[in-house]
């Protein structure tokens, strides 16, 4: 079976950790920063669990600030 | 496994920035549905190759800086009267793709007038009309689309339909219209709205590149900060009351019926 791959490259002085990446994505992938701040002072999003992702860009089409692309690869 | 080794195994980008957004941090608030329907206009206009001719219209409210976030040609009218210099714009240019993008304080309060006659006249343009229940640039007063029973800075007690009337459905207004060929209503607050929403924004400019009338697309949208919700809850809110006022979906679809 064809396995996806995903990776997310999220541009994080963009981001304004709204959350809604996180409740759209559905393999738990992402979550925001708890300690850490970006240059306005948001708790931005990462990869927390970086191999479940499939790459299926949900959280980019969400995101209201643009600020995540999605690279996806299919291992047959 | 990272980006350079997915490019380098035969991987493909899925998802980016569009080209027509500048690189401007947008000003609004985290979680606001206008950045979600900026970034579908820019894609739908770069991918009907609109760049050159598309012009956009800009209202008063949170959207009154979108000519610093998309990358084509736009004009900056008084309150409310976007579909009045949108119908100046597409009358003199015959070529130009025009669209209004307004709130629901724009187009359903001030500019009540001139949007259901644009729509009456059946202009070749698109209306754009983000309905999120409040005024939100103001700090988040009544509007007419507030629902009955909300809290707002204006009605801290809630909306009461004796002393400030209903709420305005606009959208199923501007459907009993003749001029309009293309009325829906859409939400952005998942990703297969998102897609539809993005669908109905490409029937809708396609629409006014044909000259085939008006296509009013409604987007009922979120403004946590006025809804004093976080993002996540804010959509939680919508989806359970938002909805059942103003239900997502096709209202009217000539150009369909024509097939």
């Amino acid at each position: 079976m064809a396995k996806a791959i995903g990776v997310v490259e999220i541009d994080t002085n963009r981001c304004k950790g709204c959350n809604l990446c996180v409740v759209a994505c559905p393999t738990n992938v992402l979550s925001l920063r708890q300690q850490e701040v970006n240059d306005k002072g948001y708790n931005f999003a990462y990869m927390l669990n970086a191999d479940n992702c499939i790459g299926c860009g949900s959280c980019s089409l969400v995101c209201p600030d643009s600020c995540i692309e999605v690279y996806r690869l299919i291992q047959k | 496994m990272t980006k350079e080794e997915i490019i380098a195994q035969g991987g493909s980008k899925v998802n980016s920035r569009p080209r027509l957004l500048l690189p401007a941090t947008m000003h609004y608030c985290p979680g606001c549905s206008h950045g979600v329907v900026h970034k579908l206009v820019a894609e739908v206009i770069d991918e009907l190759g609109m760049e050159d001719n598309a012009i956009g219209v800009a209202p008063v409210g949170c959207a009154v800086f979108a000519y610093n976030y998309i990358d084509i040609d736009w004009i900056e009218a008084a309150h409310g009267r976007a579909p009045a210099v949108a119908t100046a714009a597409a009358r003199l240019d015959p070529s130009a793709v025009v669209f209004t993008y307004q709130g629901d304080g724009d187009l359903a309060a001030i500019g009540t007038c001139e949007s259901i006659h644009a729509c009456n006249r059946g202009e070749n343009i698109t209306i754009i009309f983000i309905n999120n229940g409040i005024y939100g640039m103001t700090g988040g007063q009544m509007a007419p689309t507030t629902l009955e029973g909300m809290k707002t800075a204006t009605t801290p007690y809630g909306r009461r339909v004796d002393l400030n009337g209903y709420p305005l459905n606009i959208t199923n207004l501007v459907k009993e219209l003749d001029g309009t060929c293309y009325v829906t209503r859409e939400s952005v607050h998942t990703p297969a709205a998102v897609r539809k929403c993005k669908a109905a924004l490409r029937q809708a400019f396609i629409n006014t590149r044909e000259k085939r009338g008006t296509s009013f697309i409604e987007v009922v949208g979120t403004c946590n900060s006025g809804w004093k919700l976080s993002p996540e809850k804010a959509n939680q809110w919508m989806e359970e009351n938002m909805f059942a006022k103003y239900p997502p979906g096709e209202i009217k679809n000539t150009v369909k019926e024509k097939k």
